[in-house]
């Protein structure tokens, strides 16, 4: 093994030395040779819009139908919440019932957590939801939540069908596996053109979006639970004598409840991640304040909406995850005999406020909507804060960030860059064998090879540069919090808000202060992603410690271990699959924030895709979001089989 | 009827009385088509300020109206398709290749100027000119160049330009005319001002691309540079100007501001199509509208209200 590895970088060697002069190829792909899929892809795109049919009704017809089908249900919830049912359209619609009034919002929020969980839980959302009213978001928070309630329905049954549907057929599940690495791993933005073609312009178009973009982790998760289900429970289901839908919906997805309820979750978080790219085609709410509120530079106003929109992640969360938890009530004799209402009174005392606020609010208008007179803000605080620390701070700040720049970043880059391309695929391929045998050496060889042949390598290179470094400062910072966090609870508990923070709030929000304090470019984007990404590497690091068994611990204080032995002998060690997965994690979400730095002006495929989605050019976005794709699934593949291979050995599996 | 059923009865009524006490619309003329009017919307105040301009004239009009946010460039899609309507502000100077391309195929039409000028160029804080005597004049830069520089780019200057997408020219414009600036590329014009923000705050170098009408220029003390002026052979004959073996050696070019349509819009409302065509504004008032909102914190509808109170005698003429 060791000689394979050096035989191959000695190669890489030669050939980065003497290759420009004698193989210019190898250094270069050459232009003739690029593949033009972005061009194949934009004609499929247009024959699909423009003349793919099935006979009876063109593939248009379909998607519109689709999107019609969305409509719909998105059309009641936003009335409801947001501007009252209507009747006609545009400035001739007649308002025919106001919608629900904020106190009656706030109040069926409260009783949801007392009713799924304790009074704790109901001040905290009902904390939540006031936030929005007392900050003025009320009405954009409003927009989001109807969007948000659509989508995660869709989202969640679709996922639970796909799923069950892998669960059944190996086949399936042998199919639709890629795919869903695909959807998670292509950004948003490169497809956001084709659904706009196909769906057409619209809140319907950010839906449909949204749900691609979160589905994945429901359909995995349902194969997941479904397999977990005990063999003891399924031989039952069959001696009582199940039909095939009864063993399923009677029997398979109760039992999976608890884990199908995590997937429900991972929806609604990933749900409310897209919000600020939904508001960019359209979906308006939370997201377009944030974003228009930093082009007028106006940092407070874009902070508070920012929040909203990580309050009402938290509010939608913490309630869903007591929903899961919940032990079903016992249902008695007696329970069965008390009146209806009686019976829901949780229901019936929410229904009782919506009526009493909905007639209340036609008479006073503070009953109806929350008075812009009573509404705060924090101004200019942060603003000034800012303002504070550039004028105070700025020097220092330029001085740390230029030895960084001079001395790492750039360097590194100019490195990556001046690698011969088939030197790195060639490494790759040996990578590949060398951790998971010939077809991931295939598989990193082919994947890398589509870089290169699409005529995308140096962007390619960028990426893997930004993100490389980004990722090893995010673990240089994430790992030893998650060691110092992970052994002592309250730390912890501080630690997990603010990474819970750092993870919702919309990174546009601080992506402005950084420009001002940084100035645009790498090192700006840099920030910017290590903030995102740092969350997982601080959560796997903990968890992976925290799990190590005791027993293995005592040994080691019994054989006379020091602090610092047992650190680095035992719990670390036992610890490294689990912190594997972890920088695994952190890599993921570094390349998802690609597109977003490419606001602050890198050079990297993010770019490659934002001026397709500015252009609106289908092939190039998807072909940029391939290759994004790509280098995560290499990525992924490699560090898998290493901490599969470190399991191994620690004898864990 | 249900005790429950006369409750929604009266809920519903006085839900419809109030809704149409505060709604009712004045004596409209007949309009072709009570079908509404999708009118884009994006991100930036002065074209809220336009489409809403235009919006309200039509409504007077008895036009029935829908606001629909969109983005700038990815509107064009649904304006072909007919999924959106009309789309206010098309600059020539960002927006000219994607309208090209969407009149291109017949699907949307170009419905002429709005009469806002879109002025685009290397702009710096009035206290540069301490620095670098000799501004607005472009020379100046060729031998100022290290007062705008930053340590990565010592000793060039730094100019930030657009976005990429925007274009511009501005790394051949460095090329052509001898200057020593490196030209760094900002990914939004969030990320631009938020940069002349904090240069300013310190009173720092920064030279950069801004752009009108935009409350930047109103808030910001400072100048254009003056570039040998634009005509369109300094972008196509590299032997035009002081650089004779270069193109781009002159400034950017200022354009009009487009309007644009969905092509079914001249048969499904005529009337509209004309007032919409007829429409027309100048880049002081926009100006002026713009910072009340941006920079004065005034409401945006409050705003456009005002305009309309006070030009009465204008829109009229745009009416059929």
């Amino acid at each position: 093994m060791a000689l394979v590895w050096v035989a191959a970088l000695a190669l890489a060697i030669l050939l980065w030395a003497i290759g420009s002069d004698v193989a210019p190829w190898a250094m270069k792909y050459p232009r003739d040779l690029i593949i033009p899929l972005k061009f194949w892809i934009s004609d499929l795109m247009a024959w699909l819009v423009e003349d793919a049919t099935f006979g009876l009704f063109t593939f248009t017809e379909l998607t519109r139908g689709i999107s019609w089908l969305i409509e719909r249900p998105y059309r009641l919830a936003l009335g409801l919440l947001s501007h009252g049912l209507l009747r006609g359209q545009g400035s001739d619609a007649v308002q025919i019932l106001p919608p629900l009034s904020w106190i009656a919002i706030v109040a069926t929020v409260v009783a949801l957590g007392r009713y799924t969980k304790d009074w704790a839980l109901a001040a905290l959302a009902g904390g939540c939801f006031l936030y929005l009213a007392i900050f003025g978001q009320w009405q954009s928070a409003m927009i989001t939540l109807a969007s948000i309630l659509i989508a995660v329905p869709f989202g969640v049954a679709g996922g639970l069908f796909v799923g069950l549907a892998g669960y059944r057929w190996r086949t399936v599940e042998r199919v639709i596996r890629p795919v869903l690495d695909l959807m998670q791993t292509v950004p948003v933005f490169a497809y956001l053109v084709p659904i706009l073609f196909l769906f057409g312009f619209g809140p319907v178009s950010a839906i449909v979006a949204t749900i691609i973009y979160a589905m994945p982790p429901m359909v995995r998760i349902t194969i997941l639970a479904l397999r977990g289900v005990p063999d003891d429970t399924v031989d039952l289901g069959n001696m009582v004598g199940c039909s095939q839908r009864q063993m399923t919906w009677k029997v398979l997805v109760p039992t999976a409840m608890p884990g199908l309820m995590v997937g429900v979750n991972q929806v609604i978080m990933l749900s409310l991640n897209m919000v600020i790219i939904a508001s960019m085609i359209g979906a308006g709410g939370l997201g377009f304040e944030v974003l228009a509120s930093l082009r007028r530079l106006d940092i407070g106003a874009g902070i508070e909406s920012g929040v909203a929109i990580v309050v009402l992640a938290i509010a939608l969360d913490r309630l869903s995850q007591a929903l899961a938890n919940k032990i079903p009530p016992e249902h008695s004799e007696a329970e069965a005999r008390r009146p209806l209402w009686r019976r829901y009174s949780y229901t019936s005392a929410c229904l009782a406020i919506v009526m009493v606020t909905g007639l209340l609010g036609l008479f006073a208008g503070w009953v109806q909507s929350y008075p812009e007179a009573w509404a705060v803000t924090t101004g200019s605080v942060w603003e000034n804060l800012v303002t504070w620390i550039n004028i105070n701070f700025f020097d220092e700040l330029e001085a740390v960030k230029t030895a960084i720049l001079l001395n790492v970043l750039i360097p590194f880059k100019r490195f990556l860059l001046g690698l011969p391309w088939i030197a790195v695929v060639g490494l790759l391929a040996v990578a590949g064998w060398a951790l998971g045998g010939w077809r991931l050496a295939l598989l990193c060889a082919a994947l890398s090879l589509f870089n290169v042949a699409v005529g995308l390598w140096a962007k390619s290179m960028i990426t893997v540069y930004l993100c490389g470094i980004s990722v090893i400062f995010a673990c240089l910072i994430g790992i030893p919090i998650g060691i110092v966090a992970a052994e002592r609870e309250r730390l912890w508990s501080g630690v997990k808000v603010v990474i819970d923070t750092l993870q919702t709030l919309p990174s546009f929000v601080y992506l402005m202060p950084v420009v001002m304090l940084f100035r645009v470019g790498d090192f700006a984007a840099m920030i910017a992603v290590v903030a995102y990404a740092l969350a997982p590497a601080i959560r796997y690091t903990a968890h992976g410690i925290r799990q190590v068994d005791p027993q293995l611990v005592e040994a080691g204080i019994v054989s006379g271990c020091t602090r610092i032995q047992i650190l680095t002998k035992i719990k670390l060690k036992l610890a490294l699959p689990e912190i594997m997965l972890g920088i695994n994690q952190t890599i993921m979400l570094a390349l998802s924030m690609l597109v977003i730095t490419a606001l602050v002006g890198t050079r990297d495929l993010g770019q490659e895709v934002y001026i397709a989605l500015t252009k609106a050019d289908t092939g190039r976005g998807i072909t940029a979001g391939l290759s994004v794709a790509f280098i995560a699934i290499i990525a992924d593949r490699l560090i898998t089989a290493g901490a599969k291979r470190a399991k191994t050995r620690l004898g864990l599996e | 009827m249900s005790y429950r059923g006369r409750l929604f009865g009266l809920l519903a009524g006085a839900a419809a009385l109030i809704a149409a006490g505060a709604l009712a619309p004045q004596a409209q003329a007949e309009v072709e088509s009570k079908d509404p009017i999708k009118l884009t919307l994006h991100d930036w105040t002065g074209q809220f300020i336009t489409t809403k301009i235009m919006g309200e004239v039509l409504k007077k009009a008895g036009y029935n109206i829908e606001y629909v946010q969109a983005d700038y460039l990815a509107q064009f899609a649904g304006l072909k398709t007919g999924d959106l309507h009309v789309a206010m502000e098309i600059w020539e100077t960002t927006g000219r290749d994607a309208m090209d391309e969407a009149t291109a195929t017949g699907k949307v039409e170009n419905l002429g100027e709005t009469g806002l000028q879109a002025i685009e160029e290397w702009w710096y804080p009035a206290y540069m000119k301490d620095k670098c005597p000799g501004l607005p004049d472009w020379k100046a830069l060729a031998k100022c160049s290290e007062a705008f520089s930053v340590p990565e780019t010592a000793p060039k200057g730094r100019y930030l330009g657009g976005p990429v997408t925007w274009g511009g020219f501005d790394d051949e414009r460095v090329e052509a005319l001898g200057i020593d600036f490196e030209v760094v590329h900002a990914g939004t014009d969030a990320a631009l001002f938020a940069e002349l923000e904090s240069a300013y705050q310190r009173k720092a170098p920064v030279l950069l691309w801004v752009y009108a009408p935009h409350w930047a220029p109103v808030k910001y003390k400072g100048e254009w540079v003056d570039f040998p002026k634009y005509t369109s052979e300094c972008y196509n004959d590299a032997s035009w100007g002081m650089n004779k073996s270069a193109k781009y050696d002159c400034g950017k070019p200022r354009g009009p501001i487009w309007k644009v349509s969905w092509a079914g819009v001249k048969d499904k409302w005529p009337g509209a199509y004309k007032t919409i065509k007829n429409s027309n504004l100048n880049n002081d008032e926009m100006g002026a509208m713009v910072s009340a909102v941006d920079l004065d914190g005034k409401d945006l509808d409050g705003v456009v209200a005002d305009w309309i109170a006070n030009n009465e005698g204008r829109w009229k003429k745009w009416l059929p």
